[in-house]
């Protein structure tokens, strides 16, 4: 059976893991709404066209996107440091998976928002609606049910990087897995840390699609 | 008297990889305060095109729109904002939104002018009470049926407190008797509250019922306009017979050697005119075609009569159908028109073969 300490440890890592992973969903959407509305509006059916500023944000999301989370979480050490001056622990893999999940998010929301009926945008523009209103009052919350399902997956990938991250000392459950799971060879313990990430997915995953439900008004009742 | 819309000289091409397409050429209309204004044409014809030019949701290549003394071309981003809220649009599907109940539909030109939300909520339950769906307030777009999406969409409108709407294909995705109860709306919202109308459509039935006035449009050309009463009783465009006969082709049999096409327009429709003319002459006249219908007391709509082979007595019937204030047309173009149909046909079926 587990130690006192090992089970302290354990709710210690599923404490980590959520402030990693909400945290950096939250600073992803700040970072990833704005690029991926300026994204969908400046693209080729968007509501202000502008090729150059499209193909700019277009390039920046494809590369952080091609490049493996793994990888980027080395490269940005130094930007760690510099911000929070020091590169391990669950508050410091904040910044990669930040950085990681922008691009990403900035992606989903450009393609939730590109689902709005084209038609319902311009009846918004006949009625004389700038563009600010039919962004904020049109497309952001024509789309809302799509953007919170995309959140969903958004915040179960991160969950993903952020287990990932523990094979760099990244704190959480899965630097829990990696240091007493895999290099002491505790199976039990790997096993209760793959539980609880997988109980954590779940229960991300029902409360996105709950909340996605609650604020959809095109299902007949 | 200053036309409310001014349509000068419009052109819009589209330019496409492969070629450029002239959506519009060189199209001038006036459409005059309190008009009921039809744009008719095949699907392609570039009708949609041009009515987005009347709210610059297009902007035209070339040509000047003037609505109510302004030319939108001169207005800045903000100007042409504040104009588009005096012209109303309703569209072939609805474009509410999807995630807003009814009543803040109605809501949501208002709260783009800036009024209080108790305020809009208010008034946007008196112009449900003018489409009649006040119960319908607190539900979503996506409880109603085609019909009633277009009334919340009316109600939206009329929100705005538009001078001119602009109807796109509002009609044709609606069933028969729903189309009808929608355009005796806008028909009455015309009259209480002068607002100009254009309807763009494709259905000779829609102009008939409702527009004053219409033209006819065709592969990006004006071919023809003029007030309905004149263009339905003596078509003079090829493309203006098409739209007017094309419900002739229902008719299997059309050999008739001497066909007559006459148009109810003032007749009453309890005055038994071909009935009384069979009597009159005691030969009988066969009808190949009618569509008429009975509008407020009035017989409007058309049929196509084949003559007697006896020549005199058919010039006698022609006679007596004009004496019955009928517009009389000899159809020996019939022909002409049926056979561009039938090439179109054939086109088809060969495509089909490849």
């Amino acid at each position: 059976m587990l130690t006192a300490r090992e089970v302290s440890m354990i709710i210690e890592g599923i404490g980590g893991t959520l402030w990693m992973v909400l945290m950096s969903v939250l600073f992803g959407y700040i970072l990833g709404l704005p690029m991926g509305i300026l994204l969908t509006v400046t693209g080729k059916d968007g509501i202000r066209p502008n090729a150059a500023v499209y193909k700019v944000f277009d390039v920046i999301s494809n590369i952080f996107r091609s490049i493996p989370f793994l990888i980027l979480l080395l490269l940005v050490q130094p930007l760690t440091r510099l911000i929070l001056g020091k590169s391990y622990g669950a508050t410091a893999t904040i910044v990669p998976l930040t950085i990681a999940a922008a691009p990403y998010i900035a992606r989903m929301v450009e393609s939730s928002l590109k689902e709005v009926d084209h038609g319902v945008i311009e009846a918004a523009q006949s009625m004389g609606a700038s563009n600010w209103t039919i962004i904020f009052k049109v497309l952001l919350t024509e789309a809302r049910t799509s953007l919170i399902v995309n959140a969903t997956i958004a915040t179960n990938t991160i969950l993903g990087y952020s287990a990932m991250a523990g094979a760099c000392g990244g704190g959480g459950l899965g630097d829990i897995a990696v240091r007493y799971g895999y290099h002491r060879w505790q199976p039990d313990i790997l096993l209760i840390t793959v539980v609880l990430l997988v109980v954590l997915a779940q229960i991300f995953q029902m409360t996105g699609m709950f909340i996605s439900r609650l604020v959809d008004r095109r299902r007949v009742e | 008297m200053e036309p409310i819309i001014k349509i000068e000289h419009l052109c819009k091409e589209f330019k496409l990889k492969e070629m450029d397409v002239h959506a519009l050429n060189d199209v001038s209309l006036d459409i005059y305060k309190g008009d009921i204004y039809g744009i008719i044409g095949m699907s392609g014809a570039g009708k949609s095109t041009l009515v987005r030019c009347l709210n610059f949701l297009e902007r035209p290549t070339s040509g000047n729109v003037v609505v109510d003394g302004r030319d939108l071309a001169q207005l800045s981003g903000k100007e042409l904002r504040e104009e588009r809220k005096s012209i109303g649009m309703i569209f072939q599907h609805f474009n509410l939104l999807m995630q807003r109940s009814v009543v803040d539909n109605v809501c949501f030109p208002l709260e783009i002018a800036g009024m209080k939300r108790s305020e809009a909520r208010k008034k946007a339950m008196e112009y449900l009470e003018i489409v009649g769906l006040t119960e319908k307030a607190k539900a979503y777009p996506v409880q109603l049926s085609g019909g009633q999406k277009q009334r919340v969409a009316i109600a939206r409108v009329l929100a705005s407190d538009p001078k001119i709407l602009l109807c796109d294909e509002a009609t044709s995705a609606l069933d028969p008797q729903t189309t009808k109860s929608i355009l005796q709306l806008l028909k009455e919202i015309n009259r209480k509250f002068g607002i100009t109308i254009v309807v763009i459509t494709h259905e000779m039935a829609v102009v008939q019922e409702i527009c004053s006035h219409v033209a006819i449009i065709d592969q990006g050309n004006l071919v023809e306009h003029g007030k309905v009463e004149d263009i339905f009783s003596a078509p003079q465009s090829r493309e203006a017979k098409r739209l007017i006969y094309q419900g002739f082709e229902k008719v299997a049999e059309m050999k008739g050697k001497r066909c007559v096409r006459i148009v109810f327009a003032e007749n009453s429709s309890f005055e038994p005119v071909i009935g009384n003319m069979v009597l009159t002459f005691k030969t009988p006249v066969n009808i190949l075609y009618a569509n008429t219908r009975d509008l407020d007391g009035v017989a409007k709509g058309e049929m196509i009569l084949q003559l007697p082979e006896d020549a005199e007595t058919g010039e006698k019937m022609i006679a007596y159908l004009k004496n019955a204030k009928l517009s009389v047309e000899e159809m020996e173009d019939y022909e002409s028109v049926h056979r561009i149909g039938g090439a179109q046909g054939g086109r088809e079926e060969g495509d089909e073969a490849c």
